[in-house]
């Protein structure tokens, strides 16, 4: 498989460094090498965060890269801050319920999801991060759906938070299908 | 060994003090070190006798230290850079009171406030003294998430060894970051070692005492050259470092910690471009490996010193290759941390 | 010298009074007239009358008492200064069925370890304190301290302590007592018999507070340092009793064991 080096990013409150904890879960999961790297320190209070988790067949060295495979915008500043390092053949999850559809770039594919609305379909508000994930999941190699699943439901099962396990699969599974 | 768990590397450290025996924890809050104390808040009273306490300062911290450290326990504390520099007095006493202790350093940005950025600029704190005297400690880089839990494990038995606190030197990018870690057994009480020195109550035996003081010449010179003398020993048995695809490389490239993981990206991308490089790594910054540098350097035309600060182990590599070795070197400052891109530019000018 | 006396034969002779069993004979190098030595033989009687000679782990910084671990057959730790509370909260934390005592000077507690000292205080540490008071730095060589009583002439204050340039005379034990975390606060003097008996008692108090797990005790103690304060050791307990009393009154300031 490729290796993919996924930088999620969004305000303070949309879950994006356990968006990242999971991605980098599932890829452990999988049988695959991993590492996570959060922005830390004032930039969580309240600013944008965000993180970058790498799942890669080989031993990873740099945890941080210069050119991503894939991206996660959840807000407007992560887009701008982010959409010119994604690397060639690279791949950007956009939430369009914040954000406009950025240009197609060369070589980028851009997958525009409402992740705001479809959680507020499933009645959960704050799995929007889940429905990124389930969207990013289409494009992997390697890493099916159910694997981001197990990924998640171990990760919340650590966390004591086993109640969310359900609407957070279901979300999951809704950013999937939302791609065509 | 245990099931592979997804940890953050100040997760990681502490966990594994905690099964390597750690049972008095004294550490005050400073970014990017937190998660350790907060492990440490949640996990250390689970252990029976064990002792969590948040100190008043990093003052207090390193002195609880010495305390527990003087009463015979496995002690640690941990901080970044700024807390480590307030911490720098008790080191001292605790090298001239010869007492075992683990000091983690979660480095940062400076000098002064500086930020909370991964940075490398205490090498030289770390590994030439650091408070006032005549003394080291033992410094341990670890360059992932999983060495710097074995590394942390082993910091236990080299300062019980050779009774003489052990640094931990990583940064904030090793203390932030999750990787896949294989966490080490718990140690049993039986597996550490008596400590007939320690203060415990004079029971049956004359009163043992804890001090870093000879006010005579004489004596403190005897002190003094009793542990140079344990340095000796541990310069003969501790080294440690590692060599990653040097052989046929003209260039090696030195560097420990983060930089040095980052360097293993930067080996895979010279060989896309068709360039061999190689890594040499100290695991241990003091002792410094340089005896194993030096037969390296006699097989290579240069060896590039990268380091997140303006040049300081540079002086330790300098000192240790063979005469007439090219010597340059790269740094990032301020927190900034060298990318595998950069490195490989920066290396293409020696290749 | 009559042929009586010079006969006595040392197996006749029966000891009276002696040094404590948990002191040794080495012999204190304290100046003329210093307290430090009384307090310290203090210490000593009360370890021998509560039987916990090896129970007892004791910690004195750098200053006069440097040589503490000389005068005493116990386990004793010798901190870096003003860190005394913090060491003394390591060792109890580590070893919490022992008996941990610190042995502070004012500038050692008061001063440069305020910090340790007050929240050592503050977290109701099962720690014995011993805080002696004598109103400068005596082994630098009589600097002021923060206890230096207004007017009061140190090497540091040749005019005489200002309240304008350097402050007032601090009162660690009444500031303490304000705190919820502390068991027992006193302060005694020992320069003469009532008050050595009463300073014993604080002492033997402040261990038996520690041994029943009751918490922090603190006993300060206003001690003579005739060779810094340039006076010879009858007038410098006068000065205690007339201007050092007059700042720091005797007496408990809580007891809430």
């Amino acid at each position: 498989m490729e290796d993919y080096s996924t930088v999620i990013s969004g305000f303070g409150g949309q879950g994006v460094i356990l968006a990242g904890k999971i991605l980098a879960r599932t890829g452990m999961e999988t049988g695959f090498q991993v590492t996570w790297l959060p922005s830390y320190g004032p930039e969580m209070r309240g600013g944008t965060a965000n993180c970058t988790a790498i799942i890669s067949s080989e031993l990873i060295g740099s945890p941080i890269v210069d050119n991503p495979s894939a991206l996660i915008a959840m807000n407007p500043p992560s887009l701008d801050k982010f959409k010119g390092t994604v690397g060639e053949d690279g791949l950007i999850v956009v939430n369009t319920s914040l954000v406009d559809e950025p240009e197609e770039r060369d070589n980028v594919t851009v997958a525009g999801v409402p992740l705001n609305e479809i959680a507020q379909e499933i009645g959960n508000q704050k799995a929007i991060n889940m429905v990124a994930l389930g969207a990013w999941a289409k494009f992997t190699e390697g890493i099916d759906l159910e694997d981001v699943v197990r990924g998640m439901e171990l990760t919340l099962t650590d966390m004591g938070k086993e109640r969310f396990i359900e609407s957070n699969g279901e979300a999951l599974k809704r950013g999937y299908g939302y791609i065509k | 060994m245990g099931e592979m768990q997804l940890m953050r590397g100040n997760e990681a450290i502490a966990e594994s003090a905690i099964r390597a025996g750690c049972k008095n924890y004294f550490a005050y809050p400073i970014t990017p070190q937190a998660e350790l104390l907060q492990w440490m808040a949640v996990h250390m009273p689970e252990v029976e006798g064990g002792t969590f306490l948040q100190a008043e300062s990093e003052i207090g911290a390193i002195n609880m230290v010495y305390g527990a450290a003087s009463a015979g326990e496995r002690t640690m504390t941990s901080s970044s850079s700024p807390g480590i520099s307030l911490k720098q007095e008790g080191i001292s006493y605790l090298a001239g009171a010869n007492l075992p202790a683990v000091i983690v350093n979660i480095m940062r940005g400076g000098p002064g406030l500086g930020n909370i950025q991964p940075a490398q600029g205490d090498y030289f704190q770390a590994t030439k003294g650091g408070g006032h005297g005549d003394y080291h400690t033992i410094t341990l880089a670890p360059s992932t998430v999983p060495e710097a839990a074995q590394l942390t494990y082993d910091a236990f038995d080299l300062a019980d060894k050779y009774r003489t606190p052990v640094t931990v030197l990583a940064d904030g990018m090793i203390g932030q970051m999750m990787e896949p870690v294989e966490l080490p057994e718990r140690k049993d009480r039986e597996e550490i070692p008596q400590k007939p020195w320690a203060t415990t109550g004079a029971q049956g035996r004359k009163g043992n005492v804890i001090k870093s003081f000879a006010l005579g010449g004489e004596d403190l010179k005897a002190m003094n050259l009793a542990r140079f003398e344990r340095y000796e020993e541990i310069k003969k048995k501790e080294v440690r470092s590692e060599e990653v695809n040097v052989e046929g490389s003209e260039v090696v490239i030195a560097a420990f910690g983060t930089v040095a993981r980052i360097v293993k990206s930067t080996i895979r991308l010279a060989q896309e471009d068709g360039l061999k490089i190689g890594l040499f790594r100290p695991i241990t910054v003091w002792p410094f490996p340089g005896e194993q540098l030096n037969e390296l350097s006699k097989r290579v035309d240069t060896v590039l010193t990268v380091e997140m600060n303006s040049g300081q182990m540079v002086e330790d590599v300098r000192l240790s290759v063979k005469s007439g070795t090219e010597t340059p070197f790269y740094g990032e400052v301020g927190g900034v941390v060298p990318t595998p891109g950069g490195i490989l530019e920066e290396v293409k000018q020696y290749v | 010298m009559s042929d009586k006396a010079t006969s006595v034969k040392k197996k006749d002779m029966t000891k009276v009074v002696g040094k404590p069993d948990s002191m040794n004979d080495t012999h204190f190098s304290y100046c003329p007239g210093c307290h430090h030595g009384i307090i310290n033989r203090l210490i000593g009687e009360a370890i021998d009358e509560l039987g916990i000679q090896e129970e007892t782990i004791g910690t004195a910084p750098v200053g006069c008492s440097v040589f503490l671990y000389k005068w005493f057959d116990i386990d004793v730790v010798q901190p870096p200064h003003g860190r005394v509370s913090a060491v003394a909260t390591g060792i109890k934390r580590a070893r919490p069925d022992k008996t941990v005592f610190a042995y502070q000077g004012d500038g050692d507690f008061a001063s440069i370890g305020t910090n340790n000292s007050v929240h050592a205080a503050n977290r109701g540490e099962n720690i014995t304190v011993f805080f002696i008071n004598n109103t400068l730095y005596g082994m630098t060589g009589g600097e002021m301290a923060p206890t230096t009583l207004i007017g009061q002439k140190t090497t540091t204050t040749p005019g005489g302590r200002k309240a304008k340039d350097f402050g007032y005379p601090i009162k660690m034990s009444e500031m303490l007592a304000r705190l919820d975390g502390p068991t027992y606060i006193t302060r005694q003097a020992v320069y003469d018999v009532p008050r050595i008996k009463s300073a014993k008692e604080a002492i033997v108090k402040g261990f038996r507070n520690q041994i029943e797990g009751k918490g922090y005790s603190l006993i300060e103690i206003l001690s003579a340092c005739p060779i810094n304060w340039g006076l010879d050791p009858v007038e410098a307990v006068e000065r205690i009793k007339d201007e050092v009393e007059a700042v720091y009154p005797l007496g408990d300031i809580i007891d809430r064991g």
